[in-house]
Parts: C-alpha cells; structure tokens; sequence
C-alpha cells in the first residue's frame, strides 16, 4: 500500500494556518461529552492531557510512574529549540526548518517539520508563563545556547535540567485541569492493548500495578504519548521502565510502526564500566558548546593520565573531520567518528571504549565558575558516577543508546492509520527523518501536545458520535481476558532465567549488530539470534510471584516479552534498508571517508510496517517523501 | 566486597512488615546502590523467594522516583544525592545496611519499600501552578526577569517530588516541598498574581493530607537530594502572613 500522509497542497509557510481553519471544530457545549484517553503523561501527554482539558473535553490520563511528573521528559537536560531569533544571529522559521529536515538526513515530511518550526515560538511563551525558569541575562531577557547541527544559538535551557522544568510546566497545568476536575489521573497503570472495534480504536487495557487487576477504560479517542523504545539495546539513556510495550501493542492491533531502524546513539555519555551496570547517564550535548572531544594520537599515550599528554600528541578528531561545525557535529556524525577513533585502538579508559571531553580550554577563557554556572549539575552527576573530577581532567565519555526517530506511523493530524488513535512524541515518527537534532524532542513533545493534538483531534471527534462503545462491549472484555493470559502464560513457566538476564542478552546482540553501524551480514546474525532469545524466554523464564499484586519481575517480563518482538522488526527494517541516513549506517553504503551514503532515488519513503500475526512476516507499506522546499543534498558538516 | 542487609519486607499495604537479612557478596565499588540490590534481587528470584519491591526509574537522581531510608537517613546522607545515585564506594567490605521505606503517615507502603506519594500530587493539585491556558499568552521576553530573580525561582524548582523531606522530619512536615514550589512561583511576575491563593490552598491540602507542621528542625534540608534550602520556608511563612494581611 502506498500511504498518504494528508498533508496540506499549497506554499508551505501558509500551510497550518490552512490546514487550522479547514479542520472541522467541536463546539464548547459538545465537547464535554467526548471522552480522550492520553496514555502517557511526558511533555507529549502531559501537555496533550492539559490543554483538551481546558478546552473542555474528559480527559484520562494514565502513566505507569508514581506520579505525573515522573515521565521520563524529566531526564532532558540540554535545552529546547525555538526560532525565536532573539540573539538576532540570523534565525528564523526557514532556518530552524531546514536544520531539521538537513538534520534528519532527508527523511522526514516537509509540512510537519515546517509547523514544528512554526509552533516552535509559541511554546517557549507558553513555559514562560506557566513559570519555567529559563535562563536570562542580566537585563532580565531569556538566554540561548547552542547546540549540535546549528549555526545559531536556539537553544533555550533552564541549568542542566530542561526537560525537568518543562514537564514540571505541564505537570502543573495538568494538575490544575485534575483541581478542575476534567482531567482524570491514573497512575501506576500499564497499558497492556489497545481495544479496536470494527478498525476503529476505542480503548485501553491497563494492569493496575498495584494490585494487578487488569482495568478497561474506553475513549472516543486514545492518544499514545509513551515514548521511545531504545531500553531494546538493554543499555541507554532512557529510564528502566521505558518500553516498546503500549505502541508495539497498537501495532499488533493494525496500527503501522515506521522506520524502526532509525535509532538515535548520543556522542556523550559516561562509558559502560561493568556487567553489574543497569543503564547509561548521559552528559548532555550541550556540553559540547564549552568542550573539545579528543583521543591521543598515538596509541601508545592512551593508558597515561590525560593532563600529561601534550597538546600536539592529541587528536580533535571532530575540529579535524569537521571544520565548519567542530565539536558542534550532529549526533549520528559525532557518535560514529568516537566509534571510528576506539576501532583505531586510540579510546581511553576501561576498556578502551571512551574518549575525551576536555574542559580546559573553556576553563582558562572564561573560568572554572562560568563553567560551573553552565553545567554545574552535570559536573556533580560525572563525579558522582565515575568519582573523577570533571573540571580537573577531562571527562571520558562514549556513544550510548538514546532516542528512537522510528515510531507509530502517523499522518499530518498525528493519527495513526486506526481511525481514532493518535500517538505524539517520542512515540510517533514524524519529524525527526533519521537524524534527531539536539533540543528538537522537548519542542516536539510540546508541540503536539499543546499545539497540533488540540486542533487535529476535533477534527476526528467531528465525526464519531461521542461514547458510542463502552467498556461493557465485547471487544474490552476479549482483551481483558488476552493480557490475563499472556500473564499467566509467564508466570507458568519458572524456567531458569530472570528477565534482566535475558534482556541483557537481546540488548547485546542488539547493540553489537545492530548498533551504531549495520551491515547485512550483522543484520542477518541478529534475525537468527533474536527469535532464539524469545524462543529461550518463552520456555526458559524464571517469574516469581502472581499477577494479583505488585510485581515488578512481571513488569520487566513483559516488556522484554515486546522487545523481543519488536528487536526483529528493528533488525529487519535496518536490512531492507540498503542505504546509510542518519543515525541508521550500512557499512555497505559509504563514501570512502566513510561519511554515510544515501540513496534517494531507492529509499526516499517512510517505511511502515504492518503486523501479520505472530511468526508472520510484516508487511512493508511505503509512504514516498517529496521535497519541494528544500533541495534533496549530501548532507555535509565540514 | 561483602555486605549484610537488613530490609524492611512488607507483603502489602495491610500487612504486617518486618526487617529480613540478606547477603550481598559480590559488590562492586562502581556499581550503584540499587544496583547492588538488582544483583540481590537476581538471587532472590533464581531461589524462588520474592525479590525487595522498591521504586526507581531514572536512575540519574531526577525523576525522585528512588525512595529509601539507607541507615536511619533518607537517601543515605550522602550530600545531594539520591539512592540511585549512591554508588558502593561509599561503603566498605562487611558493612551491615539497614534499608526502610519513606516514613511517613502520608506516605502508606504498597509493598517492601515502596510507597504512596499520591499526596504530594494533591498538594500542587491544589494550587502548585500559573492558571494560564494555552496558546494567547504573551511572548517570553515581554515579562522581564531579572536574573536573580530567574535564579531564586530555578533553585527552588529544582525539587524533585521525592518526598525525602517528610521522610526525614519528626512532625512529618511536606514544608520544604510546598515551600519550594510556593516560593519559585511567588517570586515571578508570572506566579505572583495567584500568590495569595496558591499558598493558603496548597497548605491546607498539605494539613488535610496528614502532613505535620514545621517546627524548624530543618532535618528536611539535610535529607534533600537537591540541597533544597530551609529559606523557601521562609519565603512561605511570609507570603502566608502576606496572604493573612487584606
Ligand atoms: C537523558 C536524556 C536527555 C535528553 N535531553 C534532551 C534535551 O536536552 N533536549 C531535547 O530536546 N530532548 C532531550 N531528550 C529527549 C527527550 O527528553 C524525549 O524524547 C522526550 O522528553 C520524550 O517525551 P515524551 O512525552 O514523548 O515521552 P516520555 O517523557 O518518555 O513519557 C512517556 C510517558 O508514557 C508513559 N508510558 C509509557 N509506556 C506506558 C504504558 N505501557 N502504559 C502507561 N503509560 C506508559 C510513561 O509513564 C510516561 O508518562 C533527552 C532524553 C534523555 C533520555
Ligand atoms: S530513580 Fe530517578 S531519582 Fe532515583
């Protein structure tokens, strides 16, 4: 099938406002008769879950955390993107398009990149007056940093802790609608299936996972704002509850997963130290703003301390490959060139899986205390994890597991191809191509939720009649009945091996063959060894407790249960994929300076892969991208 | 390095709970105190015996998910740190570790060490916001703050919800939470128009939640992963005596 994003016809600088004034509306009276059901509560969902309760709509909102705030949008550290242009250092619309549409290595949708950047502005004006405490100067105006695959400083921050300040922003606005009593919480909830009636979704199973009970909750619309799924590689940036479990659930009711294989490997993050690990911190990109990556130039430096190495025995890898951008690379392109640099022997550290991210320069321009004011957190995390002192030497830092641009297939009004479900977010694939920039989530996250959802949504409730289906039909209860029995499927097994066993084996096999580069051969190691970890999991899992309690065993279980299902899908989507974008790199497909090789005349589409049923093959479906804005180029950094 | 544990096991909220002992023999000094209890866990399952529920997410020491009272002190007295960011370094081979959950009458246990904060969600439901609805609100740079000002309001947003400061107060006060967010939104022009109202329905709500009073033990700041400062309480104590004045 040939797929149809529905994007607006016309010059793309008018195309939202279009597109705003043709959807259909739901009057305020009606509204409050529509039910929405917003899984997840991040910047997407929260946002989302806030805003369609001030318009007046009954909103449910569910996470699988304690409480709202804890999405994982509140790890972000570095800083949000807006085209603000208040520098006045030559920003705009245009430009924060283009960096994301370049970005993304020409793989994304001209006219959802276009109204990101569009909405982008409104955003920050937004946080401002929830009370974020963004960053000023002294004259009391907002401040901006840079931030990698820019030439201008976009980037709003508050400290170190961004994302922390704007979802505590929508946890606020959220808990005002809940005061208002139009927005519904339940916490500690995990859907566990989407319920489709007649292609059409109508609800959500969850697992109360306080006490186990499997919950029915019915919507006119389900919003999916769940988040990314790179905890597939075991160890990432992303928190220990991430998981795949709510969007592969959609998928395996009918809903298509696109470009799977575009996962995002971060250039700064502390390196793995041992067996014992359970995830990986990240250091956000913003310090690459202040600090310069290096490895020693000869081999043989690479065991002595840092600070003993002369200046000219030491490689700026990235000021050499990449003049005209520096240490300010894009993401994809930093990670690999650290990759590249511990392949030629020259890493440093354990292992010699690191490199380093010196300082000093910074240090002796502006100050140990400027420094500190920049990144102060972000130092104190370092030591407290590595006990080394990141102001002194030069921290060590390598490429780590992050983000996933891949995502529920989506079209412009952010809805799936199942009537009724919108998925926003990380969760979703639309703008980021193959290539996330720095800063661009949050303002995702934030723009569907408080700018696209509220607007595209009414124009589907415009069309259904408001609680048609409950939970009492037929569907809700099948599904009840399949979660109880996967569960107790599981649960009966008592093989021999704990879930964290075997999802370390799935990440490993993950990361070494399907990680920061790819090629036919790894891939086709991977296809065979996935299945056999499933196979393993489903004979050999070792489960205690039951269902009926709190069970955090159970928990894992499942989620590794779906990313043993969906780790094959990456893997295959990664394979059919014969070229190089983005953060997805065939090693057949290179220049010889080993830059990435694209090929638009083959793989130009979104590829959105449909579900056939357990042990089927998925089926490829193609959405072809077009590019009447910008013009189709090698992507260069130098 | 070797370890004894003794952990607080409570099957459910109604249950009756008490410290069991464990060994931890295989401790690295780089891995992190949950870390060492995943490895304990680990060998609980493969034995068949129920593994020590306890919350946690991040693991980066934000998301205030982590929630353990490690030898008498919430998050185990490491400054500014939480117990996901706690790492074995700081112990040494035979150590014996007492390990409870929060202590609070707001705070019920579910199971073993985790507990319910839903309460702290019902005091900023309560008024913990700027009542402004999205879109039609003027641009970023129109409200002018000065730095300090910025500065004040991001040390007190820094909070992280996780409930260590009622863990850690013998009046099991939430003072230092409430005040964190009462302060960070009465010293912005954004937050300062609701201040009257924010602070007297968000200490109401603190009240009828169970929570104590603060008698200035200041324990709270102690305990604070964030180094949250007792000023904030302060700051509250004068905008409730502002919100008092006609
Ligand atoms: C360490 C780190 C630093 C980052 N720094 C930056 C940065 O500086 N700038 C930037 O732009 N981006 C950054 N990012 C990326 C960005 O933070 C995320 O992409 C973004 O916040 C995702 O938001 P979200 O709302 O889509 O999902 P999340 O915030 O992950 O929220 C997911 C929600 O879904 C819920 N959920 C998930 N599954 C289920 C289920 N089955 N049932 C019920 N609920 C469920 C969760 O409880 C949660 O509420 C960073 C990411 C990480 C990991
Ligand atoms: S697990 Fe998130 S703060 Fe400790």
């Amino acid at each position: 099938m040939i797929l149809d994003g529905k994007c607006p016809k016309g010059p793309i600088e008018t195309s939202w406002d279009r597109h705003r004034f043709e959807t259909k509306l739901v009057n305020p009276a009606n509204k409050r008769k529509y039910k929405v059901l917003v899984v997840g509560t991040g910047l997407a969902g929260g946002a989302a879950a806030a805003t369609l309760g001030e318009l007046g709509y009954q909103v449910e909102a569910f996470c699988y955390q304690d409480s709202a705030r804890r999405a994982h949008s509140i790890a972000a550290q570095g800083g949000i993107n807006a085209a603000k242009n208040y520098p006045n250092d030559g920003d705009s619309i245009y430009r924060l398009f283009y960096d994301t549409i370049k970005g993304g290595d020409f793989r994304a949708r001209e006219a959802d990149v276009w109204r990101l950047a569009q909405v982008s502005n409104n955003i920050i004006d937004q946080c401002v007056a929830q009370g974020v405490p963004f960053a000023r100067d002294y004259a009391g105006y907002l401040d901006n940093r840079s931030f990698g695959g820019a030439q201008v400083s976009r980037t709003f921050y508050a400290r170190g802790q961004t994302g922390q300040q704007l979802l505590l922003g929508a946890y606020s606005a959220l808990s005002r609608q809940v005061k208002a009593g139009t927005v519904k919480l339940y916490v500690r909830r995990e859907m566990l299936d989407l319920v489709v009636v007649d292609g059409v979704a109508r609800g959500i199973t969850c697992r109360n996972l306080c006490t186990g009970e499997i919950e029915s909750y019915w919507g006119d619309a389900v919003v999916l704002a769940t988040g990314g799924y790179v905890n597939v590689f075991y160890l990432s940036t992303n928190a220990m509850g991430c998981s795949v479990t709510a969007t592969w659930k959609a998928a395996k009711k009918g809903a298509f997963f696109a470009n799977p294989c575009y996962t995002q490997i971060h250039p700064t993050c502390i390196p793995q130290t041992g067996e014992h690990q359970s995830k990986l911190t990240l250091m956000s990109e913003s310090l690459r703003n202040d600090g310069r990556c290096w490895v020693p130039k000869k081999k043989e430096d690479c065991d002595k301390f840092p600070n003993d190495i002369a200046e000219e025995d030491r490689d700026y890898y990235l000021e050499r490959k990449y003049p005209s951008f520096g240490n300010l690379a894009p993401r994809d392109i930093a990670s690999r060139a650290a990759k590249e640099q511990c392949d030629d022997d020259r890493g440093v550290g354990p292992g010699k899986r690191g490199v380093y991210l010196d300082f000093s320069t910074a240090i002796n321009r502006v100050g140990e205390d400027t420094i500190a004011e920049r990144y102060g957190n972000l130092f104190e995390m370092y030591e407290k994890i590595t006990d080394e002192n990141g102001y002194k030497r030069p921290m060590r830092i390598y490429p780590a597991p992050h983000y996933s641009m891949g995502g529920l297939w989506v079209d412009y009004n952010c809805m799936s191809n199942v009537p009724g479900l919108f998925v926003l977010g990380e969760a979703n694939f639309s703008v980021h191509g193959a290539n996330r920039l720095g800063a661009s989530a949050l303002m995702q996250g934030l723009a569907d939720g408080y700018f696209v959802i509220p607007y595209t949504i009414a124009g589907y409730l415009a069309t259904v009649k408001p609680g048609a289906i409950k939970a009492d039909h037929a569907e809700f209860k099948k599904s009840a009945e399949d979660v109880k029995a996967e569960i107790n499927k599981m649960l009966s097994i008592n093989g021999k091996k704990t879930p964290a066993q075997l999802h370390r084996e799935l990440g490993k096999i993950m990361w070494n063959n399907v990680g920061m580069a790819r090629s036919r051969e790894s891939l086709n190691e991977a296809l065979k060894v996935i299945p056999q970890i499933r196979e393993e999991f489903w004979n050999n899992v070792k489960i205690t407790g039951s269902g009926e309690e709190f069970n955090q065993q159970l928990e894992n279980a499942g989620r590794l249960a779906d990313f043993l299902e969906f780790g094959e899908l990456l893997a295959k989507d990664a394979l059919v994929r014969e070229e190089s974008c983005g953060g997805h790199f065939r090693t057949e497909h290179q220049y010889e300076d080993g830059e990435a090789k694209r090929d638009d005349e083959n793989f130009c589409y979104v590829a959105a892969w449909e579900f056939k049923g357990a042990g089927k093959e998925p089926e490829l479906h193609k959405e072809p991208l077009k590019f009447d804005n910008v013009h189709l180029a090698v992507r260069s950094y130098k | 390095m070797k370890l004894k544990l003794h952990v607080w096991r409570q099957k459910g909220p109604n249950a009756p709970g008490k410290m069991e002992t464990y060994d931890a023999d295989h401790v690295s000094p780089d891995q992190s105190f949950l870390e060492m209890l995943d490895e304990v866990n680990e060998v609980l399952v493969k034995e068949g015996k129920d593994p020590i529920a306890f919350d946690h997410d991040c693991r980066e020491g934000i998301c205030g998910m982590c929630s353990q009272v490690i030898n008498g002190v919430p998050h185990g007295g490491q400054d500014r740190t939480t117990v996901c960011q706690l790492h074995m370094r700081s112990f040494k081979d035979g150590d014996e570790i007492f390990i409870e959950p929060w202590k609070a009458r707001a705070f019920p246990v579910i199971k073993d060490l985790a507990v319910d904060r839903g309460a702290y969600d019902r005091i900023i439901q309560a008024g913990g916001y700027t009542s402004c609805h999205t879109g039609g609100v003027s641009d970023g740079n129109a409200i002018l703050i000065g730095k300090d000002a910025a500065d004040y309001a991001m040390d007190a947003a820094e909070c992280i919800g996780c409930g260590a400061c009622a863990a850690s107060c013998p009046n099991s006060s939430a003072m230092l939470f409430t005040s964190a967010k009462v302060a960070q939104l009465a010293v912005l022009p954004q937050g300062a128009v609701e201040a009257k109202r924010r602070v007297n329905a968000m200490l109401e709500e603190a009240q009828a939640c169970g929570f104590g009073n603060c008698t200035n033990h200041y324990e709270c700041q102690a305990a604070c992963p964030k180094g949250i400062n007792v000023k904030f309480i302060a700051k509250l104590n004068r905008e409730y005596i502002k919100a008092l004045l006609p």
